[in-house]
């Protein structure tokens, strides 16, 4: 079985994050791109899956900065086939245009299981991995946090609210959006990373053009008001829990 | 294209979820600015009495034994029919594990825009979404054609979707809902004999800031001493720090309780979706960029570590006073 | 003219039975060694054959002086009474067979005569005595005051292989019986020959009284058999070294002689091979192989270590006796990891060298658990905190996983504002530390660090957001790959400045940045604030307007201490400010560890902890009478003890502070 993991690079939280001029994208000189946590989780599944049943894996993800670290990392943890698609990705390529570029790439791959993560913190035109299942004609679960073959199926847990879990068969080939690996990504050594910089090579596949169509066009963008800011509680560990108190007998808890 | 608004409606096992209703109001406001009116999607089986109290000008209503549970195959084979004939001017989809397993979906097969998160409509309709974790919005045009929309609480109450009059029904054929690639097998209850959080009135939640499983304790003794318990955020719960069910947010439980209190919560859209609507939230975060800061009443950035034993300390003194 | 007969009273057939015996046990013997030899050499190679000069001193010092051993000192006069009495009386015995069987058998001359013969007859009687009192001691501490540290700990490991017990009662007993049966050989001699010059064996001539009544030919046959006994004991012995105990006479001096002879502070890189770590014991070098088996199972280490204190799984000895036991166990199939010793027992080592200090045969405990650890962290088994934190490390490099152009934000508020040491020359750079930069217990002291700085006129300048975690911990967690590249990171940073020397408050950078940070190839010029601080003060630089009259104690850091030798510069600026310092009973190279290093702080804390010890610590200093205030000078310090103070309820008696604090206060 062909399993292929689809990851992209997202901005990191950590960093203050600042608009441009234009006031209509994320400013880029002081962005910091991390994977995006849930497409982690999406290669973790797939390694398990590996692990559990026997695949082969191939990871992919947008040639940026940021990954072939990713790749790398793949690659120590049992990934077969590292693969970054090159293209010009700084004109803001939304999850259309990714996903039909890569529909083709996955099509060579005779991907029979696909998994990406359920969504990224820069989703602005849907998740990848539904877009991409109907331009490879392929039925698409996502908050997916577990998966098993079964000879020509997979049977995914889908989460719903409430902690309530369906179990869901799907017929291969097929997509799924992964919420959580069965367990969280592995702690990947530096010196294994550096170890599969030597051994494992990153194949380098050209995107076709991209095609926006599809996608939202940002006619301004902003950070949300700071009106709506929580009144701040200032001074020492035991001045804030006197406030506290105070505020619990306000509410009539206490 | 007409220029009304469809809500696809949400609902699981009999019940309509909040963001259904959450979707009308938006929907409403949308309408308003594009002089359509707001139509109800409903899809299920035996499942028409679930439309009776929407705050919708019609509901269309498709039943067939397929569509008794959710599966993403079947919805979209159905709305994929539906959308294409009526071609109406935006359609909302919940963000969720059932509205985005067809919105996308549906916007490939369709080949019609797609606008996800959005939280809000400005006055001129244009959909307004949450993005970064909460730290950016962005306000996309409305293309000039049938609009996909996926939606995310915070921007409107659910309450006002609701209506004491009864929406006219429309029935509406279900296409041939054969050879489904996706089948529901089963489900999987939550752990039983645990408290329903969604019910406390007093909720002490912890994230990732609790750094680790130990750490717990010192919000299990708060919540001792101020007659709550403890819930917690994705991560705890990912780590297997804390059962499932007492997960609080998008893949969790919704929970409304007269007193929130989140230690080490950053605050994500997720977990906010599930907590947003609490009576009081008070805010315990170091970071004092946290967007929990966004929808908390109060808010400290006193290490929790510093101030939970302390606060504990106090309310003990309570007691015995 | 006094001397001895040696073979008085032996037949013919005896001696030369003797001498065949002697032979077949040196055969034994050579087996058993080369049987040892052979498993170690079954390890990794490593090189130890540097600075020969050195190497032999600290044999002399520590296998023949047995320095460290004697810290203990009813261990220590117990130990030193057998070691130096057995020495002796082999030497004594030596002699008396060359003085017969060599130089008067073939040249025909002897040199055991008259005067020497009496002082030998009268030093041996002597070091016989204290041989006794010292196998009497033993007898005493082992079966009746029996301490903690000597009881096999575990079930499992008295199920092992070896039975250690039996293992300790026979060298005991042999040795008693080979020096009581001497004794009573040399009063049967002297009861049947009655030689003048008896007195001068005052033992063998008093346990002769008893046997005059009894007469020949009676004596005679006792004295034979007694003689045959002693021969027998003494060559079994002699055979049985290598095979019991017993063959730390060899290992020890031996592994004091390969010891590390570099800084306490430099580990040894990770082995570059195929294999990342030590996953089987093939795996260790030779010369920890060799470490195992020197061991002598005091327990000095386990009574020393704050993880064992703390009810953590982990004892060193234990392992350590593991790892021996393990080496020999080829045939249960058991693994390394998870068999031998589990994860836990890895984890909990605070890494504070207390073990490693105290150990009288140098076994380095560190290094092997380091080398188990790499493995685990390459096989990624950590908890979720510690990934969380090493995955932080690599990606923001710091502990705390914020943004870099976070790092000096307690900068902010400083005028002037503190140089850039990118962009001017200064004559020290400041290596801040991850604490110091980024927790919130130390915005304020940082500043104040800063203020005492710009107070004593210093040229000084910081990294800014180019500085990285120096990756100390980062190493002593198993992580070689990320220390690599941190200090890769910081040497690139470093090397485009220009300075004279770097400080820092944080002793685990100042370890790594001192011992493992090499510029060129020569080591860097670093200072703990502590020395500078004490220079600035002894120069007159730093001039203090207010005397504080504190009565205070002084807790050592670990990475200052033990593993830097740095104990005397920050009690000299204590008193200095005027300061009445209390010592507590762990101080010097005896401190108790905070817990914190070696990665720990980053760690989930293990359930089985039943009192931290940072919590031990703060109520040994909390106890001290008249006490108000700790002072420490690391940052994880003062995060681990004023927490301490919070959970072990001691926030009325005892105060936690920097020494900068103190410093700042007399400016």
């Amino acid at each position: 079985m062909n399993i292929v993991a689809l990851f992209k690079l997202v901005p990191d939280l950590v960093e203050e994050l600042e608009i441009d001029q234009n006031g209509t994208a994320l400013n880029t000189d002081f962005l910091r791109l991390i994977i995006n946590e849930f497409d982690d989780h999406a290669i973790e599944q797939a390694i398990l899956l590996k692990e559990r049943s026997g695949a082969r894996v191939s990871v992919l993800g947008p040639d940026i900065e940021g990954a072939d670290d990713v790749l790398y990392t793949a690659a120590s943890k049992g990934a077969d086939q590292v693969i970054k698609l090159t293209g010009d990705f700084q004109g803001k390529a939304n999850n259309h245009a990714m996903a039909r570029a890569v529909a083709s790439t996955l099509k060579e791959l005779q991907a029979d299981l696909i998994l990406t993560g359920v969504q990224a913190n820069t989703d602005l035109d849907g998740s990848m991995g539904a877009l991409l299942a109907e331009y490879l004609d392929m039925p698409y679960v996502g908050y997916v946090s577990g998966v098993n073959t079964v000879d020509g199926k997979v049977v995914a847990r889908k989460e719903y609210p409430g902690g309530l879990v369906a179990e869901m068969e799907i017929k291969l080939p097929a997509v799924l959006g992964i919420q959580a690996a069965e367990q969280p990504p592995r702690y990947v050594a530096v010196s294994k990373v550096r170890q599969a910089m030597k051994t494992a090579t990153i194949e380098e596949r050209p995107l076709a053009e991209a095609d926006l169509s599809g996608g939202s066009t940002i006619h301004r963008m902003f950070k949300p008001e700071a009106g709506t800011r929580a009144e701040m509680i200032e001074g020492s560990a035991d001045e804030v829990a006197a406030r506290l108190v105070g505020i619990f007998k306000e509410i009539g808890v206490l | 294209m007409n220029q009304d608004i469809y809500v696809v409606i949400e609902h699981l096992r009999g019940q309509v979820a909040d963001i259904s209703y959450l979707m009308l109001v938006g929907a409403r406001a949308l309408a308003q600015t594009t002089g359509g009116e707001v139509i109800a999607v409903l899809l299920g089986h035996d499942a028409q009495g679930l439309a009776n109290n929407m705050a919708a000008n019609k509901v269309l209503y498709v039943d067939h034994p397929a569509l008794a549970e959710f599966t993403s195959d079947a919805y979209q084979k159905t709305l994929a029919g539906l959308i294409r004939e009526r071609e109406p001017r935006a359609v909302l989809f919940a963000s969720s594990s059932i509205g985005a397993d067809v919105s996308g979906v549906l916007s490939a097969r369709l080949n019609l825009p797609l606008i996800s998160s959005c939280q809000s409509f400005s006055a001129d309709g244009r959909p307004i979404s949450q993005i970064c974790g909460g730290k950016i919005m962005a306000e996309s045009d409305l293309p000039d054609t049938t609009t996909l929309l996926t939606m995310i609480p915070g921007g409107y109450k659910p309450e006002e979707g609701q209506s004491g009059k009864a929406p006219e029904i429309i029935k509406m054929e279900a296409p041939s809902l054969d050879n489904l690639r996706v089948t529901l097998k089963q489900y999987i209850e939550p752990e039983a004999g645990d408290v329903d959080i969604s019910k406390e009135p007093i909720i002490i939640s912890v994230g990732r800031g609790i750094q680790n499983q130990d750490n717990i304790e010192i919000a299990e003794e708060l919540a001792k001493a101020l007659g709550g318990v403890v819930a917690a955020s994705r991560p705890v719960v990912d780590q297997g720090w804390m059962s499932t069910s007492r997960l609080v947010g998008k893949s969790g439980k919704k929970v409304k309780p007269k007193i929130y209190l989140a230690l080490g919560i950053s605050g994500a859209p997720e977990h906010v979706e599930g907590m947003g609507e609490s009576e009081v939230i008070i805010a315990i975060n170091t970071d004092t960029n946290a967007p929990i800061f966004n929808v908390a009443k109060y808010g400290t950035t006193i290490d929790l570590f510093d101030l939970v034993p302390a606060l504990t300390e106090k309310l003990r003194e309570i007691k015995k006073a | 003219m006094p001397f001895r007969e040696t073979f008085w009273n032996i037949p013919h057939w005896a001696e030369i039975g003797q001498y065949v015996l002697g032979l077949l046990t040196i055969l034994v013997f050579a087996y058993g060694v080369f049987r040892r030899v052979k498993r170690w050499r079954m390890g990794k190679p490593e090189k130890r054959l540097d600075r020969i000069g050195e190497r032999l001193w600290s044999v002399l010092v520590d296998a023949f002086g047995q320095v460290r051993t004697a810290q203990d000192a009813y261990a220590g006069i117990m130990h030193l009474t057998i070691f130096w009495g057995m020495v002796a009386l082999f030497i004594g015995t030596a002699l008396a067979t060359v003085d017969w069987d060599v130089t008067h058998l073939f040249f025909g001359f002897q040199f055991l005569i008259n005067g020497a013969y009496i002082l030998y007859e009268l030093i041996l009687d002597i070091f016989g005595v204290l041989l006794l009192i010292g196998l009497g001691m033993a007898v005493y501490r082992r079966y009746f005051i029996r301490p903690s540290r000597l009881q096999s700990a575990t079930a499992w490991q008295k199920a092992l292989t070896q039975n250690f017990d039996r293992d300790d009662a026979y060298a005991l007993v042999m040795l008693t019986l080979i020096t009581l049966s001497g004794y009573f050989v040399e009063g049967l001699r002297i009861a049947v020959s009655k030689p003048e010059w008896a007195p001068w064996s005052p033992v063998g001539n008093a346990l002769a009284s008893w046997f005059i009544a009894t007469g020949d030919p009676t004596n005679r046959t006792l004295h034979l058999t007694l003689w045959t006994i002693h021969i027998l004991v003494a060559f079994v012995l002699i055979a049985s070294i290598p095979f019991t105990k017993l063959f730390h006479i060899l290992a020890a001096p031996l592994n004091i002689f390969f010891c590390t002879i570099q800084p306490a502070g430099t580990l040894i890189a990770a082995r570059n091979d195929d294999q990342i770590g030590v996953k089987e014991w093939r795996d260790f070098s030779w010369k920890q192989l060799l470490d195992f088996e020197a061991c002598v199972r005091c327990g000095r280490c386990q009574d020393n270590c704050p993880a064992f204190a703390s009810g953590a799984s982990l004892s060193p000895r234990n392992l350590i006796i593991s790892l021996k036991t393990h080496l020999w166990d080829t045939s249960s199939g058991h693994k390394l990891h998870g068999d031998v010793i589990s994860s836990k027992e890895l984890w909990a080592c605070t890494s504070c060298r207390a073990c490693v200090q105290v150990c009288p045969v140098y076994v380095d405990h560190l290094a092997s658990i380091i080398d188990m650890r790499r493995y685990l962290v390459n096989e990624g088994e950590v908890d979720a905190l510690l990934q969380k934190t090493l995955a932080n490390l690599g990606r923001y490099g710091n502990s705390f996983g914020q943004s870099e152009r976070m790092r000096a934000k307690w900068t902010q508020p400083i005028q002037p504002v503190i140089k850039d040491a990118r962009k001017e020359a200064v004559e020290y750079l400041w290596f801040v530390g991850d604490y110091a930069s980024y927790h919130v217990m130390f915005s304020d002291i940082t500043r104040k660090t800063a203020q005492v700085f710009q107070k004593a006129d210093l040229n000084f300048g910081i990294l800014y957001d180019a500085e990285r975690n120096t990756g100390n911990d980062v190493r002593r967690v198993g992580e070689e790959g990320l220390f690599e590249s941190l200090v890769e990171k910081n040497t690139a940073a470093m090397d485009k400045c220009k300075y004279n020397a770097i400080i820092t408050t944080d002793p685990h950078s100042y370890n790594t940045l001192k011992n493992e940070y090499s510029a060129n190839g020569n080591h860097r010029l670093v200072f703990h604030y502590t020395e500078l601080l004490d220079q600035l003060i002894a120069s007159g630089k730093l001039q203090f307007n207010r005397k504080l009259d504190y009565r205070v104690t002084y807790h050592d850091p670990c990475y200052l201490g033990r593993y830097n030798g740095i104990y005397d510069a920050p009690r000299r600026v204590i008193r200095a400010l005027g300061c009445d310092l209390i010592e507590m009973p762990r101080h010097g190279d005896r401190a108790f560890c905070c817990g914190a290093g070696g990665g720990k702080i980053w760690m989930e804390e293990q359930p089985d902890v039943k009192e931290r010890p940072a919590e031990s610590r703060v109520r040994e200093a909390a106890g001290m009478s008249g006490v108000s205030t700790l002072v420490t000078t690391c940052p994880k310090d003062l995060v681990m003890f004023r927490d301490a103070v919070k959970t072990a309820g001691l926030e009325e008696k005892i105060l936690v502070k920097d020494l900068i604090e103190l410093v700042h206060e007399a400016l």
